[in-house]
Formats: C-alpha cells, structure tokens, sequence
C-alpha cells in the first residue's frame, strides 16, 4: 500500500509543479464549454428526457457533464502519457526493479491520475455554475448541493478510474509519445465525442448505435443523472442509473485486468 | 572463501534469432567487487538487465543469496539495489523526495527512511542538496543520488551498469572511491567497458559476443600472459609488416594502425628494430601485458573495436 501511495504522491507532485499541465488540463475544458455552449445555443435540439424540465434545456447546460468528463479524460490522458517518459527517462525500470506486486505499479498511475482527475473535475463542478453571474453561462438548473456533489465526485472515480486505465494500456506498449497523440485524435477524442457529453444521439441510425456501444456514454449519462434532483426518464439517449453504474464498473475492472497483465508481462522495450 | 551472492549458471539469452548471451556461467562471492567487462555488444548489458529482473529468463539458472531469480524474483529484488545507466531517479522531484518515493516502493518503515537518508546524503556529500531539484544537478551529483537511492534499502548486491559513463574525471575518481568504500558491506557487480576501471575490480569477467573469454583477478589474469607486448607504428603497414615479421620471427597482429607483437626478449627485439628499420618506423614500445592484451590474446579482436553487433 506504501508504495500504491508512493507512486501516486509522486503524480501529484509532478504534476503541481508543471503549471502549464495545470492551465491545459482546465483551463481548455472551460474555454470549450463557454465558446459552445455560446455559439451552438440557437441550433441545439433538447433530447427528449429533458422535455419534463422546469425550464428548456439549454446546449451550455446540456454540454456541462460533458465537459466534467472531458476534464477527466484530459487528465487521465496527460498522466499515462508519462509512462512513455519515465522509460524514456529511466525511472519505470526502478520500479520494475523493486520488490513489488506488479499491479502496484499500475495502481499507483490510476491512483494518481484518478486523484488528479477527480480534483479538477470537482473544482469544474464548483465553478460551472458560478460562472453565469458574469454572463458566461445561462443560469443551470442543476442543483450541487453537498449531497449531489459527493454523489457525483463518487461517480467521476469511476469514470476516471475506467479513463486511467484506458490510458495506460494504450500508453504501456509505446515508445513514443507521438503515438499516444495519434491514438488521442482517433480513438480517445472521437469516444468522447460520441458519448453523449458533445451531443444527444436518439433514433436508429449508426451514430446511435456507436454511442449505445461506447462504455464512456454510460458515464456521462451517469454524471448527468446524478446532478439533477429527481429521477430523469430513462430514454434511448439516457440509460438507466443501474446501467450506467454496471457498464462503467465493468469496463473499468476489465481494463484494470488488461493494465495489469500487461505490465506482469517482462518485456524488451521497458528497459532504456 | 564466503558463500557465493550470486550464481549465474548456462545462461543463454536470445533477442530473436540474434543470441546475445551464450551459456554463461560464473560465481561472485560475497563481500566482492565484480567487475563485468566486455567491449560494445558483448552482452554485458543483457548480462545486467537479466541479473536486475528486467528481462525474463530464457534459459539457464541464477540465484541471489540463495534465492532462484526464477521462481522468487521479489525476494531477489528485496536483496538488491541497481543503479542503472540511464538515471531511474526523478528529475522534477528533490534529492530527499526521490530517496523517500524509493524507500516507500520497498516498503520500509518511515523511520528507516529518514533515517537512512541522513546517512547516505551525508556519506555521499549531498546534505546541502537534499532539496535540490534532481534535474537541475550535475552529472556527477545525480550519479550520487541515483547510488544512494540503490543504496535506500541495504541491499546484499549492489548492480551498477558502466557507473561512469558521462562523468568527467574527477567526478568519476569520487564515484569510484564511494564504491570501494561500500564494498566488503556490499556485493558490487559493476559493468564496464573501460579498462582502468576494470583493473579496480576484486574479480573478473571478460565476455565477448555473449560469451566468457576468461575470469579472474586482474592480476590473475595479466599474469596469464606471456611476455611483453611490443607495438610498433611504421610508415606504411602493408609495406613494412613482412620484413618486421621476418626480423622478429613470428607474425603480427594489426590492430588499428600499429603492428603488436607478444615477445619474450623485449629490449633485444627492440633493439633490433631500430638499428635495421629505425627509418621506416614511427613508434615502438615494450609493456608489460594489460586486461587489453588478455583479451586480445584470448579473442584475437581489439578491445576497442565495436562488436559484430552492438547491443541495442
């Protein structure tokens, strides 16, 4: 447990002492949901689970869990990156040296990064809504109260847990942080595209089908549910709680089991 | 003689269908300065990864303080301390952060830490830098830090591969003098491709593409050598090598641009050389035999040519 803590102590470190991380990791986020949620206010279509809403949806409220989870991929994407350089730099092979489990080793990446995540997502959460007093957001009718919000910080564990460790086995088998760019544009961006955080996907047709088969939509609709009072309808677009809950606890354990027979595998390239 | 802390026996190792190491076996008794020598590609560094856990076991058998590397690898990686060629300290982190991350990933008790990271930043001249971000030291501190981390855990073997490279001299005569002030508390296994640092070690293994030439002391070894080595420089070596053949009565070997001769009557053949071709030759000199010779005996190739294949 020690060195669980150890390592993701070491995360947090780096990370606070790299400000531009810092500034990347929210500061974009938050630039995205004020610029989109301004400029795609007259064309956005309320899904229909928001039709028994006090007042209409508007596309700034309907993209604010959505940017809560891009935060936490965000995050998750920039604490695995670091795997590609601690082999570069030397210091995987100290740990792969010392006398630990090696799932620690995984542990101790999605621990730090979940923890990273998780704080800036929350601060996010705070945040958000302050922001209509100065006119950059319509007033939400979300509702953070302390229950809502540590229901909610308990659900973006999971999710960053599930997008930490998506992370490291992309980023354990390369060398280059080029690649894990690469991997980021196609695969990583467009599955937050498509998960319901960006737009509503109802009906039939085949971006409906790819947002029902992406785990991470399960996690946004999860989020969403849990910040408002009362319970929305459970629609094509919006799955159920105790789905959203299953798939994101599933698919996070089975890339946690990925993770870990990865790292347990010795292999050339982990050695500089 | 103590009980040996290491045992490597028939280890064979094969990237592919390229073998790096070829069945080999050796012992380093405990308390020992071990040196591993070879030139560029001989497997010394394949040798290392191996001995630290980082690759897996092919074939062949190792043990550490009796333990099988095979079927007990965490109770090797309990016993040893690596300080690897590439620094595995954190450069973002301080000296005293990069020595407690190192001390909690094996687990000791926070009083042990702080404990033992006042000693070993005082025995290694870096208490005024405790706070130092790692990456902001010189080459030569940043070496210091990486053996103290090595160090964190009091291990029985101490792994160090080429500890030297990319050190200036001065820096590199401090990190050498630290080493032999370890040794005797410590099995050190160091790898090395430099022969005045090789000549420091206790004992010694030469390996060349993947195999052992020949182990032993230093002295052992120079000592396995007959005669002096004669190295000559002329003018042009494809013109002047046969006569120079003839005059000493056996055939040379070129290495680089000198002819060397192993001769037994040094002073004689060199006098013999200068009153018969002293126009046509640049250079010559007698020595007693060096761990270069040794190996060039043995191998009939310069050590300081590179291997068929360098290792990558």
């Amino acid at each position: 447990m020690s060195a669980v803590s150890a390592l993701a102590s070491r995360e947090l470190k780096r990370f606070l002492r790299q400000r531009t991380r810092i500034v990347g990791a929210i500061g974009q986020p938050i630039i995205f949901w004020v610029l989109f949620g301004a400029g795609l206010r007259g064309s956005f279509q309320s899904p229909d689970w928001a039709a028994g809403l006090a007042t209409p949806l508007s596309y700034q409220e309907y993209f604010f869990p959505g940017i809560a989870v891009l935060i936490v991929m965000f995050t998750a994407i920039f604490s695995t990156i670091s795997i590609i350089e601690d082999r570069r730099e030397g210091f995987l092979q100290g740990v792969l040296a010392a006398p630990v489990a090696r799932s620690v080793i995984v542990l101790g990446k999605v621990v730090g990064g979940t923890l990273l995540a998780v704080i800036q997502a929350g601060l996010f959460l705070l945040i958000g809504p302050l922001l209509s007093h100065i006119g950059l957001s319509p007033g939400l009718q979300i509702d953070v109260s302390a229950f809502r919000f540590i229901a909610a910080g308990a659900f973006l564990i999971l999710i960053a847990v599930e997008l930490t460790a998506l992370g490291f086995l992309i980023a354990w088998p390369m060398n280059s942080t080029q690649g894990f760019h690469a991997v980021m544009s196609i695969f990583l961006m467009p599955m937050w595209l498509l998960s319901g955080a960006f737009f509503p996907g109802g009906g039939g047709d085949w971006l409906a089908w790819l947002i029902r088969l992406n785990p991470l939509t399960y996690g946004v609709a999860g989020l969403r549910r849990l910040l408002y009072p009362g319970d929305l309808p459970v629609t094509a677009s919006l799955p159920s709680m105790t789905m959203c809950l299953t798939v994101s606890t599933a698919f996070a354990l089975i890339c946690m089991v990925i993770c870990t027979r990865l790292v347990n595998r010795p292999a050339t390239h982990n050695v500089t | 003689m103590t009980d040996p802390c290491l045992t490597v026996q028939s280890l064979t190792h094969r990237y592919g269908d390229r073998t790096a190491l070829s069945d080999v076996s050796f012992s380093v008794p405990g308390g020992c300065l071990f040196g591993l020598l070879g030139p560029n590609g001989s497997g010394k560094t394949t040798l290392f990864r191996l001995l630290a856990t980082l690759l897996p076991l092919q074939q062949g058998k190792v043990q550490v303080c009796g333990f099988d590397l095979e079927t007990q690898p965490a109770d090797v990686r309990r016993r040893l301390g690596v300080t690897f060629q590439s620094p595995a300290v954190d450069g973002r982190l301080t000296v005293i952060e990069n020595l407690d991350c190192h001390g909690r990933i094996y687990g000791l008790p926070s009083a042990v830490i702080r404990q033992r990271s006042e000693e070993l930043l005082n025995r290694l001249e870096l208490s005024d830098r405790r706070h130092s971000m790692v990456g902001e030291l010189s080459g030569g501190l940043r070496r210091r830090v990486e053996l103290a981390k090595g160090l964190m855990h009091s291990p029985q073997l101490l792994l160090l591969d080429e500890p030297s490279v990319g050190l200036d001299p001065a820096a590199r005569r401090y990190f050498w003098d630290l080493i032999s002030e370890f040794r005797g508390s410590t099995t050190v296994i160091v790898t090395t491709h430099l022969m005045e640092e090789a000549e420091q070690c206790e004992q010694l293994l030469l390996l060349n593409a993947g195999q052992t030439v020949t182990s032993g002391s230093p002295q052992q070894l120079q000592s396995s050598v007959n005669g002096q080595r004669l190295t000559v420089r002329t003018r042009d070596n494809r013109q002047f090598r046969e006569p120079l053949e003839t005059l000493i009565g056996q055939s040379g070997r070129v290495v680089g641009n000198r002819l060397c001769f192993r001769v037994h009557d040094g002073a004689a053949s060199l006098q013999k050389i200068m009153q018969q071709m002293g126009g046509d030759v640049q250079s010559a000199e007698i020595a007693q035999p060096t761990l270069e010779d040794v190996f060039l005996e043995l191998t009939g190739r310069d050590f300081s040519e590179d291997g068929p294949e360098a290792e990558k």
